[in-house]
């Protein structure tokens, strides 16, 4: 049933796409925020059909979740819904688009001109593509070394992030 | 054919996440709100893990998806470093407009 799946594709290209312009061109922030999150929930589908279940679950707890409530705590925070109204400088914009239509111009005839891709079916493996056994037995053996690498990453950020967000005046009698 | 799903329309999928990454990098060139172009380089990497992802699908390969994990990651750690920065420079300037923070401009 290809028909079927174009149907499924355009539907959610189409969301991804506009909720994206409107993110990029909505005046208010928490808006802009909340646009994003349709993106991400659009790409987690994608992602759900393309055998990757357990990142489209990470990508809907941890991206749409956890990351974009930290924005829109930040935004309300900050009270920054309005400041940014100010769209810019009149010789960028043009130019900024031309440079991105020029980079899809590219991509699309990189796509063209590429030999198709011989896809693969599902293997008969007992382990299902994408789930999080396949995941965890991939990044807990051949991907180990970056895996504790990126904890340290994590770590690091954490300990910046309290650092810089402490109030200097205090700093002295610590 | 018959158990493939979206992959076969993997030429498509990958225009999209080009649209995608282009719309990202006009948001992070034309807004000057710090926060959306923050938002805006998050779309950017969306648009990278669809890109990995379509391939370890086409490929039947896992590591695409592990790699896309990696990046989810880093895109964390970035958005608690920057949204701390951005939190640090309100604090100091009462201003997130990116075309305000220029004092070290010679």
């Amino acid at each position: 049933m290809p028909g079927f799946e174009i149907v499924i594709f355009g539907a959610l290209a189409l969301i991804a796409v506009v909720a994206a312009v409107l993110m990029i061109t909505t005046r208010n922030a928490v808006h802009s925020a909340l646009f994003l999150v349709v993106v991400m929930a659009s790409l987690a589908v994608f992602f759900l059909g393309l055998w990757a279940p357990f990142v489209a679950m990470v990508q809907v707890a941890v991206y749409a979740g956890a990351i974009m409530v930290l924005f829109l705590f930040v935004i309300m925070l900050l009270g920054a819904e309005k400041t940014g109204a100010r769209m810019l400088r009149t010789w960028q914009t043009p130019v900024a688009i031309g440079l991105a239509l020029a980079v899809v111009v590219l991509g699309a005839l990189l796509l063209l001109n590429t030999a198709p891709i011989e896809v693969a079916d599902r293997p008969a493996a007992e382990i299902v593509m994408g789930s999080a056994e396949a995941i965890g037995l991939a990044l807990y053996s051949v991907w180990l070394f970056p895996f504790e690498a990126v904890s340290i990453l994590l770590l690091v950020a954490m300990i910046g992030a309290v650092v810089m967000t402490r109030d200097e005046r205090k700093k002295t009698s610590v | 054919m018959s158990n493939q799903g979206f992959v076969t329309l993997y030429p498509l999928i990958i225009g999209l996440s080009v649209v995608l990454f282009s719309l990202g990098a006009i948001g992070v060139l034309i807004r000057r709100n710090a926060i959306i172009i923050f938002m805006s380089v998050e779309l950017m990497l969306n648009a990278a893990n669809l890109a990995f992802i379509t391939f370890a699908r086409a490929y039947n390969q896992i590591d695409g998806q592990v790699f896309v994990f990696f990046v989810m990651v880093v895109a964390a750690a970035e958005v608690a470093v920057g949204l701390a920065l951005i939190v640090a420079i309100f604090r100091t300037k009462r201003s997130i407009n990116v075309d305000d923070i220029n004092q070290l401009k010679g």
